[in-house]
């Protein structure tokens, strides 16, 4: 029989690791905060925002093009990704139970969990290789892409948290479907599915494997949709392999950059659930 | 609360839809009581394939308010459903049987669930305000997707007020009516679903268990609104609560596993049950 003594021991014991475990978790994320304030800090300046990069062997010169690409990416991205994604989420919460609803869910699962890279050879394949050339419609089809399962399934957990009492009473007091579903219950999941789009945007932001044969990326100031875009993580990238200090600089400045924008649209999705979330009333 | 009926006996409840057919304009009290509202003949409804209500006739009085009372699982709120064809929203179901409400058929081809609705109003067990609305746009919320009646009856604000004044709950939240509905007590959030529901004018309204989720006096204050409706709806109350039956209606009508077991005023089913049933249940011997 074990005494008290012992009993305390593990307890005690197990707590312990529960506790370094849940530090060890947040570990990666102070250490690559720390490492790239350490590496980056020192070589971002205004500069960094608003001008071009320079030819090598030039110091100075930034990454403007690379910020807006990435935001243009991004802003293709949201138009294609969230209405498809918000309008069939609210399908697989409307119909449950349907055999399209339950396909529809497990292929947007297989989506999801699909390598980013193939998405990035299926925008090529159908939009790079038609049109002939590298274009940042097709980086912004394929982060698109990726948003879509994405956003898909939180509309559709947050449309289930709404309870089906709100909607019965919206049925109640005459509201069309139709109505029921876009100003009662859409409207009270509202928070969530922004914290939900947030989210997702904030995952596509720093993908590169999608854009490396879409937007291909350009050394020059380019926001046109046919034409090859820059893009921060692409930039990053081709920084960081090439063998010069400037560059290398330039790259840690351009990760900092890239995880600063992923942390405030993170913060900002905080910020929306708090706001008003529709709490469920029981 | 003496002053909000007299408001709205000034103005009769209008009806915006040939749905349901106006009759002659306020008879004698009593003439119009005697006449029937709700009548459902041989009324079977289904989940699938097991009926929950079992050929159930009945016909409920105008501007009156009838009980439906039972034990649980006895098809209550489901034959409550039937009358605004809140039933057939839940997947697999269907019924049998008809429902005329005034004079129409609620079930007839042609007759959309959304116009029945809009004369007959629901309120649920649990308080349902809408989260992200204010308590006006709650009261004014059935309104905005009737324009038509909306139009006819003067300002949304006017018709705000009137509705919480029949509630009894304007004089708590006149000063605060664009809060937040969630900021209100349950026992205010459930009047304030009673003042949503009113706000349409409906000919008819449901009660499913309204005060269940209540406490004893929020119960108390819904019970003197409801006992106040009655003079200008119809009430059909459903309840757990055998006392609650008999303070506030005036017919009640006893459901056993689905089969309407009696059907009389109120007084003479808690004092002289003419089925052996009825006076095992109401004594306590079951359910």
């Amino acid at each position: 029989m074990k005494t008290a003594r012992s009993r305390h021991l593990v307890s005690g014991a197990m707590i312990g690791l529960t506790y370094l475990a849940a530090i060890l978790a947040t570990l990666p994320l102070l250490l690559i905060l720390t490492h790239l304030l350490r590496k980056g800090a020192s070589s971002l300046s205004l500069a960094f925002f608003t001008h071009m990069p320079r030819p090598v062997g030039e110091p100075g010169g930034g990454m403007a093009n690379a910020i807006v690409g990435t935001l243009v990416l991004i802003g293709i991205a949201s138009v294609i990704g969230l209405p498809i994604g918000i309008g069939a989420g609210l399908y697989l919460a409307e119909k449950k139970s349907t055999p399209l609803a339950s396909s529809v869910r497990f292929l947007s699962d297989v989506l999801n969990g699909l390598p980013s890279i193939v998405i990035g050879i299926f925008a090529w394949q159908f939009l790079v290789r038609p049109i002939g050339h590298f274009s940042a419609l097709a980086g912004g089809v394929a982060l698109g892409s990726m948003m879509i399962p994405l956003v898909t399934r939180t509309t559709e957990e947050m449309l289930l948290v709404v309870p089906t009492s709100l909607r019965e009473a919206a049925l109640a007091l005459g509201y069309p479907r139709w109505r029921t579903s876009i100003s009662i219950v859409l409207r009270t999941a509202l928070a969530g599915i922004v914290t939900g789009a947030l989210v997702a945007v904030a995952r596509i932001a720093g993908e590169t494997a999608p854009l490396l044969f879409t937007a291909f990326g350009n050394q020059f100031w380019s926001t046109s949709l046919r034409e090859p875009i820059a893009a921060l993580p692409l930039q990053i990238f081709n920084y960081a392999i090439s063998p010069y200090d400037e560059w290398h600089r330039q790259a840690w400045a351009g990760a900092l950059v890239l995880i600063t924008i992923v942390l405030i649209i993170s913060i900002a999705a905080r910020f929306a659930t708090r706001s008003r979330f529709g709490a469920p009333v029981d | 609360m003496l002053q909000s009926t007299e408001v709205s006996r000034e103005k009769p409840p209008r009806l915006v839809t040939p749905m349901v057919q106006v009759r002659a304009p306020e008879p004698s009290a009593s003439a119009e009581e005697t006449k029937p509202c709700i009548v459902a003949s041989h009324l079977s409804a289904f989940f699938g394939d097991t009926a929950a209500v079992k050929d159930v006739s009945i016909s409920i009085p105008q501007k009156a308010v009838t009980a439906v009372i039972g034990p649980s699982g006895c098809g209550k709120s489901t034959l409550l459903r039937c009358f605004n064809r809140m039933h057939e929203t839940v997947p697999r179901t269907r019924i049998e049987g008809s429902v005329e409400i005034l004079g129409s058929s609620i079930y007839e081809e042609g007759t959309s669930p959304i116009a029945v609705r809009r004369h007959v109003g629901m309120v649920f067990q649990r308080p349902t305000p809408f989260p992200t609305m204010s308590i006006r746009s709650n009261v004014a919320a059935g309104l905005r997707v009737d324009s038509k009646s909306h139009a006819a009856r003067g300002t949304t604000s006017e018709i705000v007020e009137e509705a919480l004044q029949r509630a009894g709950l304007w004089a708590e939240v006149k000063d605060r009516l664009d809060e937040s509905a969630m900021a209100l007590s349950g026992g205010q959030q459930q009047r304030l679903c009673i003042a949503r529901a009113l706000a349409t004018r409906p000919r008819v309204i449901l009660l499913d268990e309204p005060t269940a989720s209540l406490d004893p006096l929020s119960t108390q204050k819904v019970e003197e609104l409801v006992y106040d409706l009655r003079k200008t709806v119809t009430v059909v109350i459903v309840t757990h609560n055998m006392q609650q039956a008999a303070r506030v209606s005036d017919r009640t009508a006893f459901l056993l596993m689905g089969e309407l077991i009696e059907f009389a005023s109120t007084s003479e089913l808690f004092t002289a049950p003419r089925d052996p049933r009825t006076e095992s249940y109401i004594t306590g011997r079951f359910g």
